[in-house]
């Protein structure tokens, strides 16, 4: 098992005074995906930053593959691809003239033509990048990236603001990327990136670490994988249904409520769902609509932190 | 050490962005041409206005008429005493002659017109009744190319240029690569800092020969100008001057977050140049008391260096105190904005 990335007690502190990073402990294995899952202000970007080596830490070390930034930077940057939140690149430049400068920087450069194809961008080679659609700009910006032929991506947020099928062909990107051997660190505050795409997820919140697994892991942690949800007829007549012994439902771990939806983290849907009608039955309450789903690492984030990924 | 297939690509790039704007093509090239033409133009020689002088009536005045208009650029007329001295006080006549036994001249040593009257009226009038002059004089009339206000003009646009030129092609550059994280994801890579600077001030160095040829051919071509100095020597002036708003543009630029910034400064910077410098009139009108501080600003050294090789043919030799001006300068804006410079804010 090698580590591709060590971190050991890292701290930011911004001149204003503000700790972005309060002290970070993680190791990223070689081959894996690791994702950062976090809402916005979390401190992942900042994070990343230092790993990349973008940003100085206030305390704490860093490692990448053995490397440490202020001494053996012009090594790291050569087996390093980074992709940044928003980037924008040369709006009057083509796709494959951009390309085609990141590569110069770098010693031994994959060739762009292939990296083109596996971003599916071939066909674009000769566009500006400034009539690019979202998705197509930031397969570019990921394939700049690609193009120094990394042993490490990092790609923060990548998905942000694209159309589902964007989404879907960007990871499609990282897969291939993992599979043909190299390690990616990303960071998300989709859940369904983190989940379909890190083999380990590490949950930050106010610059800390409160949870690092893999995100079934992470999901069972909750003690209960399944969630139940249902919102109420006549919700100003029963204004809190936890505090009335909802709770005592059979297999019913834990209540919450939030806008009048109830979120019931339940072990066994077929044994609360009935003993659930029933109680209601008994107190005379309607309910307007129900729906059972599997739990989330967005589950998980509200379980730890009491708040959303993303507030909306 | 140069990385030149990165230094390539990156001189590559930005000539492509450049040469894909349409903005900068107008403004680096066909502004400054366009200036000159029409100010050429509107200050073209023109053969000398008339000077007005009143004559005021008297049985003598139609001899005085008589002599005076057979001075030109004299046009003299008879005029009541009271219209003469309105027309006197208002500007419309430039001198006043009260003929009698003593002839009187009223006229205002504070406009050189008048003064300019006044002295040839009354060599008119004297040699009317019979003064000799004992040297014998041949005049010679000569109108020649070099001291007519395009040619003043020419050099001064080319030095307005290559300011305007290095501050914005490094200066706002800059700032827009850092507004757009470019700069950021660029230094994230093993690219060098020192390739790129080089890639952004060759492509400045390179414009600036286009931008010299061009005015220089619009000087030849429209205006006839004659160009005194070798265009070798005209070439490392320009350059120099090049290089020194380079280094202005980039110390302007490094640490500016927004472009509103960068474009504040960058004006607050240029201005004072714009209005002292010796572009559209000489600096020398200035009081005394500025000159020392008009004299040390970079695109004075830069216009005077150039009016000096261009107009007048002189060696580069004869600029060093102008180019030392211009290097130091460059060398402290340059030195500072490497000390100073974000790359990452």
């Amino acid at each position: 098992m090698c580590v591709a990335v060590r971190c050991a007690g890292l701290h930011k502190r911004y001149d204003n005074k503000v700790d972005a990073v309060r002290g970070l402990d993680l190791e990223v294995e070689q081959g894996e995906c690791f994702g950062l899952l976090g809402p916005n202000g979390a401190g992942k970007t900042t994070t990343i930053e230092i790993i990349e080596g973008l940003l100085s830490a206030t305390a704490g070390e860093v490692e990448v593959f053995g490397k440490r930034w202020g001494r053996d930077n012009d090594e790291l940057r050569e087996l390093l691809g980074i992709c940044l939140q928003e980037t924008r690149l040369a709006e009057k430049l083509k796709v494959r003239e951009t390309l085609e400068l990141f590569a110069s920087f770098y010693r031994r450069p994959a060739d762009p033509a292939r990296v083109m194809r596996e971003v599916e961008l071939t066909e674009k080679a000769e566009a500006w990048v400034g009539k690019l659609s979202g998705g197509q700009r930031q397969r570019l910006a990921v394939a700049c990236s690609l193009v120094g032929d990394p042993r490490l991506l990092f790609l923060d947020e990548p998905t942000t603001g694209l159309d589902p099928q964007s989404r879907r062909q960007l990871w499609d990107i990282v897969r291939k990327f993992k599979r043909q051997g190299g390690t990616v660190v990303l960071t998300t505050h989709y859940m369904d990136e983190a989940e379909r795409l890190c083999d380990r997820v590490a949950v930050i919140d106010h610059g800390r670490i409160i949870a690092l697994g893999t995100p079934r892991e992470l999901i069972h942690s909750l003690g209960a994988e399944h969630i139940v949800e249902f919102t109420l007829a006549d919700p100003a007549a029963f204004p809190d249904l936890g505090g009335d012994g909802l709770a005592a439902v059979p297999t019913v771990l834990s209540v919450r409520q939030e806008d009048g939806l109830y979120a019931l983290t339940v072990g066994e849907p077929h044994r609360a769902l009935p003993a659930l009608f029933d109680w209601l039955e008994q107190r005379g309450i309607e309910l307007a609509r129900l729906s059972t789903r599997h739990a989330s690492l967005e589950d998980v984030f509200v379980k730890l932190t009491g708040r959303h990924l993303r507030e909306e | 050490m140069i990385h030149w297939r990165a230094y390539s690509q990156l001189l590559l790039a930005r000539s492509r962005e450049l040469s894909r704007e349409p903005e900068v093509v107008f403004w680096v090239f066909f502004f400054p041409v366009l200036l000159a033409v029409a100010l050429g133009i509107a200050f073209r020689n023109k053969p000398p206005d008339k000077v007005d002088v009143a004559v005021v009536e008297h049985p003598n005045a139609a001899r005085v008429v008589r002599a005076l208009n057979a001075a030109p650029p004299l046009a003299a007329e008879v005029i009541g005493t009271e219209d003469a001295a309105r027309q006197f006080r208002l500007g419309k006549v430039a001198l006043v002659v009260y003929p009698g036994q003593v002839y009187s001249y009223r006229y205002d040593p504070n406009r050189p017109d008048s003064m300019l009257a006044l002295s040839l009226a009354d060599a008119a009038l004297q040699k009317a009744a019979g003064r000799a002059d004992p040297i014998r004089i041949h005049e010679q009339a000569v109108t020649e190319p070099g001291a007519r206000y395009i040619d003043f003009l020419i050099p001064g646009l080319l030095g307005l240029n290559l300011m305007s030129g290095g501050m914005w092609g490094m200066g706002f550059a800059l700032v827009d690569m850092r507004v757009k994280k470019l700069l950021k994801r660029l230094v994230a890579t093993p690219m060098r800092r020192s390739d790129f600077l080089l890639a952004l001030v060759s492509s400045r160095l390179i414009l600036m020969l286009v931008e010299v040829i061009l005015l220089l051919l619009v000087g030849r071509l429209v205006f006839k100008m004659v160009i005194q100095g070798s265009l070798g020597s005209i070439i490392v002036v320009s350059a120099a001057g090049a290089l020194s708003f380079a280094g202005i543009g980039l110390l302007c630029a490094s640490r500016a977050q927004k472009i509103e910034t960068i474009s504040g400064l960058m004006n607050l910077v240029m201005l004072p140049m714009f209005v002292l410098s010796g572009i559209f009139f000489s600096a020398d009108r200035f009081p005394a008391a500025m000159q020392p501080f008009i004299r040390i600003l970079p695109l004075t050294a830069l216009n005077d260096a150039l009016r000096s090789v261009i107009l007048e043919g002189a060696s580069l030799e004869a600029q060093a105190l102008r180019l030392l001006i211009l290097a130091a300068w460059g060398a402290v804006s340059f030195l500072l904005a490497l000390r100073l410079f974000r790359w990452v804010n």
